[in-house]
Order: structure tokens, then sequence, then C-alpha cells
């Protein structure tokens, strides 16, 4: 007998029930036949609605022993809970030869059964498996339910809740499995080149000296705009790698190392950087900042930079060897811009110069990639005028 | 405008410092030393100072005046002569 | 004319290369029963005494403890000899010239000895040799320490695999699939040498490893065919060599597709199977996103009736189903 139609059930949630009482009646091969309860309790979910034909070893409902607390109405099947609970019965006692032999599970029924690459994934996406439902994921519980659990999670919580320790914990544990993951699977290559900004600081200035304060430009606007088409140029910089192979992405979506207040940071994405004005931009980033340190991120934010970007000049150090967010394959620095001695010409001037680095993943490119990259974002940044 | 006093003007500031840093405490601000050593402000933020003393006082800073305003007290100075000098 | 593609079998590749091995060195010798004038019980080394005379196509006494124990004399002493075992059961008879001499003379002398010499024997059912003639002991001799077991499954590997036998200064034991011999195909003319080091992915996929080694390469290759047709992907992987293990190569795979089925003309218990399960446990368990399974024989002596072998060996049908148990796709 490989699987039986649940014709009947004999009880309903919050029945109290005996060991040996018959609680359902199933459809086999040979004929109807009772399915007894092994447990004394109550009935707290019916997992397999009448009818229905499932396979012989699926869990048919869970069952609440003596002195368990009753489980929310809302998330009863919770595996939290299961925990706790029994199974109430498996087909595979269904045989009337067997009947009065209690089922034989190899493995305890309230232990769930995850395979130990899901439980890894479980750790790396943050994803409880306690809260999983078993009616969701059956008794045994993969990768993909892993990734299912993982995906529901961010479509259910587009609003993160800001100021909670909890929270916060959460975010680090997260940042330590992405990061984790990059520096053991990554194996990352650096560059650094320093830049003129000079131009672009002039610029800017004479920019910003035309515009009310609610329409300045950040410094950081135009070096985005530019390292967003020095991109275009690079494309084994910008996109994915997964499962073994590297994955360009067209559009560019920059994803901005923004630090939350209180500590830990994330790179949402400001889509299409490429295409979009610097004042679109300086509203795109206003915007997101504001999201960010409000909390009410949304889902496709986190999911699709195709590249990271990390200013970290701001905080005065001078460059940024950064981590790769997997599976992105590269993540552009900027440190402080200030003034340095620069030969021009054979004298020495002052100039404003910042040091702009990238670290990028060797499986996916080349040094040569990575230098013909910050070499085209450095001549960007010489025609300011031309970012537009 | 009616003019402003440099006790309502310290106000502004700080209730503007309150909407970008919550966690803050204003008394525990020092008045003399660098707001942005004490408060852990960006260029972002401090461009959202700037905005929002504009939108309550109703005075517009230019860039290169954003170092006269590093300190609370030196915040507090600018503004005030600036206040005056509009009226 | 063809331009460097040959159509030739797995026995005559064989032959190409026993044939250029003694061309090429000297020392080179072929001894064992039949092997001369009879041309090999499997025909492998037809020609070959015409052309390389009764000194090196030399036909043996049925006595294999006898002519494998001077096997590793002549070793011992300098040349490379290449010994033929009709079959793998009667390898037996010689197990203690392989495994008391041949595997530990280089440990007990302190590193002073080599045994470079080369055991070809025939393996595996399909033939209707019946219980005595047509067991995979691939397993047992991957057991022992001190030699190297391959398993050569295609023309390539026929062809190229006992030249860099003869240059291992230790034994090497080449397991020939009898079913295989009979394999056509297209081999380069140049084919030469291949390495008996790594496992080789013969078939790229996304959702299943299947891993096996000699004559179930192809029925795992028809396998895999099959589950693409019903949406799983599947990767073959070929191990080559037994012993050592080259585990990298399946764990990499694995590290894609997180999933594992051992397919093994072995019997199941104390199996080559096991091992590799065995190893994937200790150095990929948390790779796992499902129990490993394995096809293997029957644990039964291999019968005669062609249905009762055909069902105790792995097949394509038992390979598919594995595979989907695994990945969960009921069909």
């Amino acid at each position: 007998m490989e699987a039986g139609t649940l014709v009947e059930w004999l009880v309903r949630p919050g029945d109290e029930v005996k060991r040996g009482q018959v609680v359902a009646v199933v459809e086999t091969q040979k004929g109807a036949v009772d399915v007894e309860i092994w447990e004394t309790g109550t009935v707290d979910q019916i997992l397999v609605e009448s009818g229905r034909k499932v396979p012989v070893g699926e869990l048919l409902a869970l069952l609440r022993t003596a002195g368990e607390p009753v489980a929310g109405a809302q998330d009863i099947s919770g595996l939290q809970e299961a925990a706790g609970v029994e199974a109430a019965s498996v087909l595979s006692g269904a045989s009337p030869s067997r009947a009065g032999i209690p089922p034989v599970s190899r493995i305890s029924p309230v232990r769930p059964r995850v395979s130990p690459s899901a439980r890894k994934l479980a750790e790396e996406l943050g994803v409880e498996i306690a809260s999983l439902s078993v009616a969701e994921t059956g008794a045994e519980i993969s990768r993909a339910d892993i990734e299912r659990a993982a995906q529901a999670a961010m479509k259910a919580q587009p609003a993160i809740q800001p100021a909670s320790s909890d929270w916060q914990s959460q975010m680090r544990k997260a940042i330590a499995a992405a990061m984790a993951r990059s520096k053991r699977e990554i194996p990352h290559y650096y560059l650094a080149t320093d830049i003129d900004m000079s131009a672009v600081s002039a610029w800017l200035s004479s920019e910003n000296l035309k515009r009310n304060v609610t329409r300045r430009l950040l410094p950081v606007i135009p070096c985005m705009k530019a390292l967003a088409l020095a991109l275009r140029e690079v494309p084994e910089l910008n996109g994915f790698w997964i499962d073994g192979a590297f994955r360009s992405s067209a559009a560019v979506h920059l994803g901005m190392a923004i630090s939350m207040r209180g500590g830990g940071l994330v790179a949402p994405a400001i889509h299409d950087a490429d295409k979009k004005s610097l004042d679109q931009l300086m509203a795109d980033l206003r915007d997101l900042i504001t999201r960010v340190r409000g909390g009410r991120l949304r889902s496709s934010e986190m999911n699709d930079p195709t590249v990271t970007f990390t200013n970290l000049g701001e905080q005065g150090v001078d460059g940024v060897f950064g981590v790769i967010y997997p599976p992105q394959v590269a993540i552009i620095g900027l440190g402080k811009t200030s003034e340095k001695p620069w030969v021009d010409q054979g004298a020495v001037v002052a100039r404003k110069v910042a040091t702009a680095t990238l670290a990028a993943d060797h499986r996916a490119s080349d040094g040569h990639s990575g230098g013909l990259f910050l070499a085209t974002l450095g001549k960007l940044l010489q025609e300011p005028e031309r970012l537009r | 405008m009616t003019p402003r006093s440099r006790e309502e003007i310290r106000q502004a500031i700080v209730d503007a410092l309150g909407g970008i840093a919550p966690e803050i405490d204003p008394g525990s601000i020092a008045a003399d030393l660098p707001l942005r050593e004490q408060i852990d402000m960006d260029s972002f933020d401090f461009l959202n100072l700037i905005i929002r003393v504009h939108e309550i006082l109703g005075i517009d800073i230019p860039e290169q005046d954003y170092a006269k305003l590093v300190t609370l007290n030196g915040a507090v100075e600018y503004l005030a002569r600036r206040c005056a000098a509009q009226q | 004319m063809m331009e460097d593609r040959i159509r030739t079998t797995y026995r005559k590749a064989l032959n190409m290369a026993l044939r250029e091995a003694m061309q090429r060195d000297q020392r080179v010798f072929l001894m064992g029963e039949d092997v001369g004038r009879y041309g090999g019980s499997f025909a492998v080394s037809k020609g070959l005494l015409d052309e390389f005379g009764e000194e090196r196509v030399r036909d043996t006494p049925l006595s294999e403890s006898g002519f494998v124990g001077a096997g590793i004399g002549a070793a011992l002493n300098g040349m490379l000899p290449i010994v033929e075992i009709m079959t793998c059961n009667f390898s037996l008879l010689a197990l203690d010239q392989i495994l008391n001499n041949a595997a530990t003379l280089r440990y007990m002398s302190g590193g002073q000895l080599s045994v470079p010499l080369v055991i070809r024997m025939a393996s595996g059912a399909g033939l209707q040799l019946a219980g005595q003639h047509s067991h995979s002991f691939e397993g047992w001799y991957a057991n022992i320490p001190g030699i190297r077991v391959v398993t050569p499954a295609t023309l390539e590997d026929a062809r190229g695999m006992l030249w860099t036998a003869l240059m291992d200064p230790d034994p090497v034991i080449i397991f020939e699939n009898m079913p295989l011999y009979n394999l056509e195909g297209e081999l380069a003319a140049d084919a030469g040498p291949v390495d008996i080091d790594r496992a080789l992915v013969r078939r790229s996929g996304e959702e299943i490893t299947l891993v096996t080694y000699g004559g179930s390469l192809h029925k795992t290759l028809q396998a895999a065919e099959r589950l693409g047709d019903e949406g799983v992907s599947a990767e073959v992987i070929d191990l080559r060599t037994l012993r050592p293990l080259d585990m990298a190569t399946v764990l990499s795979s694995l590290e894609k597709t997180h999933r594992l089925v051992v397919v093994d003309e072995g019997w199941k218990s104390g199996s080559l199977a096991a091992e590799v399960m065995a190893r994937v446990m200790e150095q990929a368990f948390y790779e796992l996103d499902a129990p490993i399974e394995r096809v293997c024989s029957v644990e039964v002596p291999m019968p005669y009736a062609r249905h009762l072998e055909q069902a105790a060996i792995p097949q394509v049908d038992a390979i598919c189903a594995a595979a989907l148990r695994t990945v969960k796709r009921h069909v």
C-alpha cells in the first residue's frame, strides 16, 4: 500500500482523544480502514481534509498531549508547536493485520526532519526552522522549503521595525552570515587608485551655489552616477555569481551601503542608477536613507542590487576594501576627499584627491577588468558637467 | 518675520537634531564641541539638519557657511546673526 | 578518409594499449592464461604473440598464485610486467601474492623495493557466466593500501590507462568490465595515455549527482538522460580510480546538487558505494539535502539465468527510481 484516501474524520480540533480511539476512516486498496490514535490528548489541528488521497507516512493531524499549552489560533501549525505535539497517526498503521501495533516511526515525530543542507541554509538566511509550518513543508524540510520561507519572510515584512534590539541582533546575524559566506566562497581581489576630485568638487560647489538648500547635491551623487556609467563599460563587475556561473545584469541597480543608527547596515538598491539624472539620484537617495532610518524598506530594494557602493570617506577613512555581498561580484569603495600633493606636469600642486577602491570576485572578473573600471571611473569624474 | 531669540534658535536646532537622531538626549549635547563628534551624523544627516533649520527659521544657509555650524554654540551665533540681518 | 577519429571497440582499444606499451618499452611483457596462442580469453591480446614472440607474450599454467608471484618477482627485478587474470573471481587464488607481497613490499622494505606491476582482470555480470565468473570485486581491492585500482569505462580510458599504470612505481589493478569489451565508439586516432588520478564529470547537471564507475557508467548515463526527460537535471561522475578515491570531484558536484545516488555493481554491504557514502558523511554532511541512496547488486551469487542475472545488477529503472526518490518527484 502506497497511498490512501481520507474518507472521514471522526474527531475535530479541540476534541479529547484516548489511546486506541478510532479518529478517522481511510480508504485503502484493502477497503476502508479505521485509523486509531496512539496517544491520549487533544486534537490540535487537522492537516489533511477528508476526500484527499495522501501517501503512506503523511502527517494527518497534530495532537496536543496533556499539560501542553494551547497554541495561538493563527500560528498553530508551526513546528515550534509541533515540537511539543505528537503526530496523531500515520497511515502505516492502517493495515488491518497490523491494527493495534503502534506505527513505528524511524525518527521521533517530534523532531522535524531537516536536511543538513537545509539547516545550514536556514542559518545563513536567518530562517527560524521552528517557525516553519508543517502543513507547508511536509514532514521533511529541504533547502527549497527554507528558500521559500526566506522569500515569504521578505514579503511579509516589508517594514522593518526600527529600534528593536531583537531586530538589531537579527541584522547582526544576517550580516555575519552574508559576510562569512562571502569570505568563505568568494576569491576577492582588491584594487585601489587615487582620483583627482578637484574638478568634480569645484563643479559641485558652483552647482550648489545656484541651488536652494533643499535641492543641493551631496558629493556622493556625481560619484554614484560616474560609477554606474563606468559599470556599463565593465559588465563583468555588475551582476551575480549563481550556481557556478556569472550572470551579468543589463540594469545597474546600485546597492548603497547605508549605516543604521545604533549599528548595522543595509545596502538597498537605487534602481537603474546609470539612467537617472543627478537630481533624480539625490531624490532617490534621500528617500532611501529616510526609509532606511525609519525602517520602511521594500523587499525589492533589498534583493535587487547588482553591485554595492560604500562611501566610508564620510568617517574620514582614506580607503575601504569591501567585502562583497553575495551573490554580487563587486563592491566599490570611496574614501574621503582631502587635499593632497599631486604632481601635475612636473610640478607638485595641492589637489582634492580621493582613493577609489574595488573588491571584486575573481571567479567573475580579472584584475584587468577591475583596473579598466577604476580608470573609467576616474576619467568620468574629470568631466562632471557631462554626468547628467 | 518675527525676531528670534537665541533660545528659540537653540531650541529649533535641538528639535531638528532630535528628528535626525532620536536616541540623543538634548541635555547631553556639549555646546562647544563639534556636533558630528557627539552625534553620529553623516553628510546626509547634516544636510537634513540644514534643511530643517531652513524650514523652521526660513534661512537658506549656503554651502560655504557649513563650517560655521560645527558646534551648537557656533550654529546659534551664526543663525542669530543671519536672522538679525534679515530683519 | 576520417580526419582524426577512428571507429573501434573497447577490446581493440585495450589491444592497442598493450601493443603500444610493448613497442615503447622492452621491459614490458604480458603473461596469463591463454593470452598467447588463444589470443586472450576475451580476445584482448589477439596478434600480440605473432608480433612480440613467446618471450614477451607468455601463456601460463592455470596457477594464479604462481604467475602473479612470478610477475611480482619480475617487477622487483626491473621489468614492467602486465599480468592478465581471466576473471576477478580467479584473482582470489592470487590474493595472497597481491595483498601480502605486491601491496606490502614497499612498506616492509622501508621503501627499498618497488613493484611496478600491472594486473588486468575482467569483472562484472551480463554475459551469463554465473556465480563463479561474473562478480565485481573492485571494492574489495580498493580496500588494500599499497595498490591503485582503476576502472576504465570508456574507449579513451581503455586506450590510455595502461601506460600510465605501467609508469606507476607501485602495483596497479585494472578492472575491465566484461560487457564493455564489445562497446563500440569513436576514439581519437592519436589517443594516448590518460591520468589515473581523477574522477570525471561525464554529464553535467544541477539537481542530483550520480556517482558510478566501470560497467554501470553507461547505464547511469542512460538513466540521467531519462531523468532529463522527466525534468530532473542529473550530473554523472565516473570515479575512474577507486583507490585512491578522488572525493574532491564528488564533493564539488555535491555542493551544487546537494543530492547523491551511488551506483555500484558490487554487493551492497561493505561496498565501494558504502565508502563513498561514508566519506560524504564525513566531509560534506552539511551539503546534503536528502538521504543518500545507492543502487548495488543484489546480495546473492550471480545467477546464470539471464532474467535473474539482469535483475541482480543495477539497471536504468532502479537508478531512475532512486534518483527520483532522492529529489522527491514521484512519477
